[in-house]
């Protein structure tokens, strides 16, 4: 199995040297892979004949196919758009169905302290100063000053410029910087700027980098293009890892999403993220299910584990609770930990805090035993 | 959720029948003129209500899904009401926060319209909150009209009072040195009212009304015996201009919905007409971790004319020192 680190070379080789493709002809290649199981008699004669074109591959591709899926833009849409197509209706049934589980007391009181610790404490706005990034900073280290038992949060997120100062605020902590970059948060810029831009964050200390797809070009069809701008970022990132955002709400099919989950992975994020908090629709349940299914798949395929990162209109404890059910019963336990799943949120660490205290006291807790922001 | 509600009705249309439900059934349809039934028209079918809660402006089910029998004074089954949860009371802490800023902050002339607009809605409604009202306290048609026409004034009364309570709780107060220093009262916050057990109506408006008069918003335990008056006032309230949230309407156990509200850090001062005396006390010592103001449970004579006592009683004073200018050798610069 072709390892995904590799990919690189894989890139500057494949004008050189055309993969000799499967022969489709072949019958026992269309027993392995078409075919998996054999076909009821009954249906046997229609089915084998029309089976190429109607059903869907139910096997994942072979690793030795996603080498070769990014070789040019045509084999790129036609792996992207050989993706089973999404069941709407039974992908939010599910999300539904699993956000009804009841965790309480001590599962409650760990999922509490997990989501905490899962937080990307953000703030990206036009209005951000050096001293509301440095409060931010001390809540990500401390969140509830009140009670030193509380997990630090996962990491700040902040705005390029912001890094330098947000670095020095986390300091020693173990709370990473995470920084958007590649003009954040609409990405209509050239590659170059784009580019630059993330060479700043990273050279300003950036442990992690949340950049944004050119959405423009993936709904135009120009896979090609998102999975070229991803590499080339990837590369500048150097060490710190790279979390690429789709914009669900911007690419207006499940089906998208899903194509676009993959297309991140191929091209190597280390993490994939719904949004960026911008737009009407962010996070929601469904979406985040069929990229939690989107990494689950690629690591069964290639072993390569990714990150999940929903992010805005996340507020309350109950609905980060109910992520994390998502994630436990799609992905895994493997994903329950902060280096794989990440919240994108600044008010749900307040709610998370208020239940805490809850859990602690017995008594609700208000806003006015927290710190706004 | 919804299934005990309707297993209950059906054990009740089968098993004890209500007699006004039963009355309504065999009513027969009535031409447009009132002579007489409408040919080949059958009796109706009874339309029975289904009370809910009052939260953030929405009527919902109780969290939790249960409900309980309510019955007027003979022991006769009136409707089911919901039975709230701690959750719910959560939950209407948190409308209430919500929509403090808003109500706090509008104008005492425009809240006293606002009031007066409630009261224009109860008057439209009068004929339903007699029946409730002789209903809920076993009293004759006359003497519920006369309940219900003194609550109805009384809800005038407040309304009245949102832009004079300032002129007599507040004003200027001499100082030794060269400032104005103005007094002014300002609203305590999110108040949880326990409403009187045995005046349905009347009790409740007399507790309900002083607290939003003066800005708070309020989290109404409605009497436990007799909800349905208030769970009926949540719908004119709805139906007039008051912001959602400023008034939440929950019925079930008193005790089991005061305890976390008396204990919850984001109510600011809770009263307990509704408590009796054991009750009182536990809330009372709950209340005191995050210093609520506590208004203790007193015998009242709801039809007397109150004071300004329970408007008084959630309302904090903000004093502000202003420097008048240099005295200086020559006395007041003013």
């Amino acid at each position: 199995m072709r390892s995904i680190a590799n990919r690189r070379q894989r890139g500057e080789a494949r004008c050189q040297t055309p993969r000799a493709r499967p022969d489709r002809r072949d019958t026992a290649y269309v027993r392995r892979f078409r075919f998996p199981r054999p076909l009821p008699r009954l249906y046997s004669r229609y089915a084998r004949r029309y089976a190429r074109l109607v059903t869907m591959p139910t096997t994942a591709p072979t690793a030795n196919a996603l080498a070769d899926v990014t070789a040019s833009d045509s084999t790129l849409r036609r792996f992207l758009h050989g993706l089973p197509g999404v069941d709407a209706v039974g992908l939010e049934a599910r999300a539904a169905s699993l956000g009804t589980r009841s965790i309480k007391t001590t599962a409650k009181a760990y999922a509490i302290d997990l989501a905490i610790s899962m937080v990307d404490l953000t703030t990206l706005e036009g209005a951000d100063t050096p001293g509301k990034v440095r409060a931010l900073g001390a809540k990500a280290v401390l969140p509830d000053p009140t009670d030193r038992t509380a997990p630090t949060t996962a990491a700040v997120c902040v705005y390029p410029d912001m890094v330098a100062v947000a670095k020095e605020a986390v300091a020693g902590s173990g709370v990473k910087v995470a920084s958007v970059a590649t003009a954040f948060p609409a990405g209509r810029a050239a590659l170059g700027v784009k580019l630059a831009d993330v060479r700043d964050a990273v050279a300003a200390g950036a442990d992690e980098v949340d950049m944004v797809i050119d959405r423009g070009a993936f709904l135009a069809g120009r896979y090609l293009k998102v999975y070229d701008e991803i590499v080339a970022v990837k590369e500048v990132c150097g060490d710190a890892r790279l979390k690429v955002i789709f914009e669900t709400g911007e690419l207006s099919t499940y089906d998208n999403i899903r194509r676009a989950s993959w297309l991140g992975m191929l091209a190597g994020a280390d993490f994939i993220k719904t949004s960026t908090g911008k737009v009407a629709v962010n996070a929601t349940p469904a979406n985040t299910l069929l990229m939690l299914e989107a990494v689950r798949d690629f690591r069964a395929q290639t072993g390569v584990q990714v990150g999940v990162k929903p992010a805005g209109g996340i507020r309350t404890s109950k609905d980060a609770i109910k992520f994390l059910v998502l994630v436990n019963e799609t992905a895994g336990e493997d994903w329950l930990d902060n280096h794989w799943f990440r919240f994108g949120a600044s008010s749900l660490l307040n709610d998370l805090l208020m239940q805490r205290q809850k859990l602690a006291t017995g008594r609700y807790s208000g806003p006015d035993y927290v710190t706004v922001d | 959720m919804s299934d005990k509600t309707h297993k209950a009705h059906k054990a009740h249309k089968a098993g004890k029948a209500p007699k006004a439900a039963a009355d309504i059934e065999t009513r027969p349809a009535v031409t447009g003129d009132g002579t007489g039934p409408v040919a080949g028209s059958g009796p109706r079918v009874a339309v029975l209500k289904t009370y809910k809660l009052y939260v953030g402006g929405k009527f919902p089910r109780s969290e939790s899904g249960r409900v309980y029998e309510v019955t007027d004074s003979e022991g006769n089954w009136l409707a089911n009401a919901p039975r709230a949860s701690r959750k719910d009371a959560r939950d209407a802490v948190v409308a209430a926060r919500k929509a403090f800023g808003g109500w706090s902050g509008a104008t005492a002339y425009n809240r006293g319209q606002v009031l007066y607009r409630v009261a224009e809605m109860l008057e439209g409604r009068r004929d339903q909150f007699v029946r409730e009202v002789a209903d809920a306290e076993g009293l004759s048609g006359a003497r519920a009209a006369g309940v219900v026409d003194a609550t109805i004034d009384r809800w005038v009364w407040y309304a009245g009072w949102t832009d004079k309570i300032a002129q007599v709780t507040g004003g200027a107060n001499p100082v030794a040195g060269p400032y104005f220093n103005l007094s002014s009262p300002e609203p305590t916050g999110v108040v949880a009212v326990l409403a009187p057990q045995e005046s349905s109506f009347l009790g409740l408006v007399s507790v309900l009304a002083p607290v939003i008069a003066t800005g708070n918003t309020a989290v109404v335990v409605a009497s436990e015996r007799a909800p349905l008056p208030a769970l009926s006032l949540a719908e004119v309230l709805a139906t007039s201009d008051v912001p959602g949230g400023v008034v939440n309407v929950l019925s079930g156990g008193t005790a089991e919905i005061a305890a976390p509200l008396a204990a919850h850090q984001d109510v600011n001062a809770i009263d307990l007409a509704g408590a009796d005396e054991r009750l009182a006390k536990e809330l009372e010592v709950a209340a005191a971790d995050n210093l609520k103001r506590v208004l203790r449970p007193q015998p009242v004579d709801y039809f007397a004319t109150p004071g300004t006592d329970r408007m008084t009683a959630f309302l904090e004073t903000k004093t502000v020192w202003h420097p008048t200018g240099s005295l200086g050798a020559s006395g007041s610069s003013y």
